[in-house]
């Protein structure tokens, strides 16, 4: 019944965000390459978050690993693009196997080991310095593009993994995959017995969460032109796509988009007038949203809604 | 030789890791509440004994009850105005919470005292010990032997006192421990109050022997993580012994590799752990 609308609803978006970086200026290019950004980390994170429940905060693990893969292979002479895909590779198959390693464990521990995890690669990368320029960072070729064009170039390379990932978040949730992934968030234990196969969906989710965090950190190292380690492993990178899709909506398949949105719009606002106090107000943004809200925006409006249609 | 004073450099460290990681081990065993917040209970603790070295002198030995008991205040108020209203709910609001509170006070602590590096540096050193070849610094055996005196003083409370098996009551069973007349709530923030109380203790003393700033608050967290897995959840001497095995390991670890490498090393074993021994190196449940 909603099948017309969910087919050209997202079209009409992307056909609007085309057309939009034709008119913007480069702050607005800049700012809305940072929200495609974050839309990237929110979808992907609600696969494993928000599907299927587990607190992962390896986010920035994947995006760091994405950012150092593409940086490293891009002065080494490989193309950008070919760079960009491998980053993707890279992740996916380091969250497969991480995923087998820490899956099994539940609750705080499978947070803690997947905080870790870029607490550990950050420490790799940071005394790794034959490879890695360690703690001086990586600088990356320069394009020779005019400074338009290559704001609008980053802006549409994000714009093709949001909607990489878009498309990906709307097929599993659609799919066995997402349903057996609710079941397990909401019983584990039950849905193993009803016969899902809980490790290889859990794995699943794992690597769908990092496969398109990687090629989006490997774009965002070619973006800013320099990356060090702890920029690209900053755990905020994990609490933000968290905060995002808590506050649009979790295991949804627009909360994370919307809730990314808010997020941007509230970081802008925040960023430009208090300088000094930037994550202290995050902080305080985190703490009212999971003591107020914690069942996101769009739970909320469409409760306040039905209430208003119900009641005579 | 040479590995024998290592081993005690080692043992001196781990006394005060024992100290941090008994009370971030309490709150988590007792609220199941991963309290990011507690490296910033440690840098506030340290700043105590900073301030008071500062304006009157005063040797952060004996700022050690203050800090502790304004860390217990600021714990008991924070845990029944905020955190108490996400006690029970799945860990990523708990931890997001924390989380969010870690930045907020962090970035308060930056703002009073600025992100720069201090130390206190005392007038009069106390001067080192030496034992055949082996120099003990006495402010680190000091800090040490306090240090585990406390977590001593907070293991022997949980385990004779009203109020500490009433705390071990809520830990193993909260609806029976209501039942029974123990006022759940109460004991929740008395708990977390006494996990801000054994950071601020150690804050204090850290005071003297490690560079003072916000920024290290995560350092302090990471430790009290790996130690919490290396010796089990939620119990006393589980954390004695992680805190001891980690001090030793970090300086044999600085010793063969550098001193970042030491920490990667840390990080390592703590995912080795948590994939091949999740309960820890006592491989029990810890109900003291």
């Amino acid at each position: 019944m909603r099948r017309v609308e969910t087919i050209y609803g997202p079209l009409a978006v992307l056909a609007l965000l085309i057309g939009f970086a034709f008119i913007a200026d480069n702050y607005f290019l800049r700012l809305s390459t940072s929200l495609l950004m974050y839309v990237v980390l929110a979808l992907s994170w609600n696969f494993i978050g928000g599907l299927a429940g587990y607190p992962s905060f390896a986010t920035a693990a994947f995006f760091g690993l994405g950012a150092y893969c593409g940086a490293i292979l891009q002065k080494a002479g490989v193309p950008m693009f070919v760079a960009w895909a491998a980053a993707g590779l890279l992740s996916g198959v380091f969250a497969m196997a991480l995923g087998r390693a820490i899956l099994h464990l539940k609750g705080h521990y499978f947070a803690i080991a997947s905080l870790i995890v870029a607490e550990a690669l950050r420490e790799v990368v940071n005394t790794w310095t034959g490879l890695t320029g360690g703690g001086m960072g990586l600088n990356l070729p320069i394009l020779r593009l005019d400074v338009t064009v290559q704001a609008r170039f980053f802006f549409f390379s994000m714009l093709t993994i949001a909607a990489a990932s878009f498309v990906l978040s709307a097929f599993v949730i659609r799919s066995k995959l997402g349903f057996g992934l609710s079941c397990i968030r909401q019983n584990e234990d039950a849905a193993n017995i009803l016969g899902v196969d809980a490790t290889t969906y859990k794995i699943s989710a794992f690597t769908l969460s990092a496969v398109l965090v990687g090629p989006a950190g490997a774009i965002y190292a070619t973006w800013v032109n320099y990356i060090e380690p702890g920029d690209v492993f900053e755990i905020l990178h994990s609490v933000k796509p968290i905060v995002m899709v808590i506050l649009g909506g979790a295991g949804t398949l627009y909360g994370p988009i919307v809730g990314a949105f808010a997020f941007i719009v509230l970081e802008e606002v925040v960023w430009r007038n208090v300088l000094t106090f930037h994550s202290g107000l995050l902080g305080l943004l985190i703490v009212l949203l999971v003591l107020f809200m914690p069942q996101g925006l769009m739970r909320v409006t469409a409760r306040r809604l039905l209430r208003r249609k119900t009641r005579p | 030789m040479l590995y024998l004073q290592i081993l005690v450099n080692g043992l001196l460290l781990g006394g005060l890791y024992a100290c941090i990681a008994s009370g971030f081990s309490l709150v988590w065993g007792v609220l199941n509440v991963i309290n990011i917040l507690h490296g910033s209970f440690i840098v506030i603790g340290s700043y105590v004994g900073l301030l008071a070295h500062q304006q009157f002198g005063i040797n952060p030995f004996l700022t050690v009850p203050v800090a502790g008991l304004i860390l217990y205040g600021f714990g008991y108020a924070l845990q029944r105005g905020v955190i108490n209203r996400a006690v029970g709910q799945p860990v990523l609001v708990t931890l997001t919470l924390t989380f969010g509170l870690e930045l907020l006070v962090n970035n308060t602590l930056i703002l009073g005292f600025s992100a720069d590096y201090k130390k206190v540096t005392l007038e009069n050193p106390l001067g080192q010990i030496e034992l055949g070849a082996i120099f003990i610094a006495v402010d680190r055996l000091l800090a040490m032997v306090l240090a585990l005196v406390l977590t001593g003083i907070l293991y022997w409370m949980l385990r004779g006192s009203r109020l500490g098996r009433a705390i071990v009551a809520v830990r193993m069973d909260r609806e029976a421990a209501s039942l029974m007349g123990v006022k759940v709530n109460t004991i929740y923030a008395v708990t977390f109050g006494l996990g801000a109380l054994m950071a601020g203790a150690a804050g204090s003393m850290m005071s003297m022997i490690y560079p003072i700033s916000p920024l290290t608050s995560t350092a302090y967290l990471g430790k009290a993580f790996v130690i919490c897995v290396l010796g089990g959840l939620g119990s006393v001497p589980g954390a004695i012994i992680g805190g001891l095995v980690l001090g030793v390991i970090e300086s044999f670890g600085s010793l063969f590799f550098s001193a970042e490498l030491a920490t990667t090393f840390s990080f390592v074993l703590l995912i080795l752990l948590l994939i091949f021994r999740p309960t820890g190196l006592l491989g029990r449940r810890g109900y003291e």
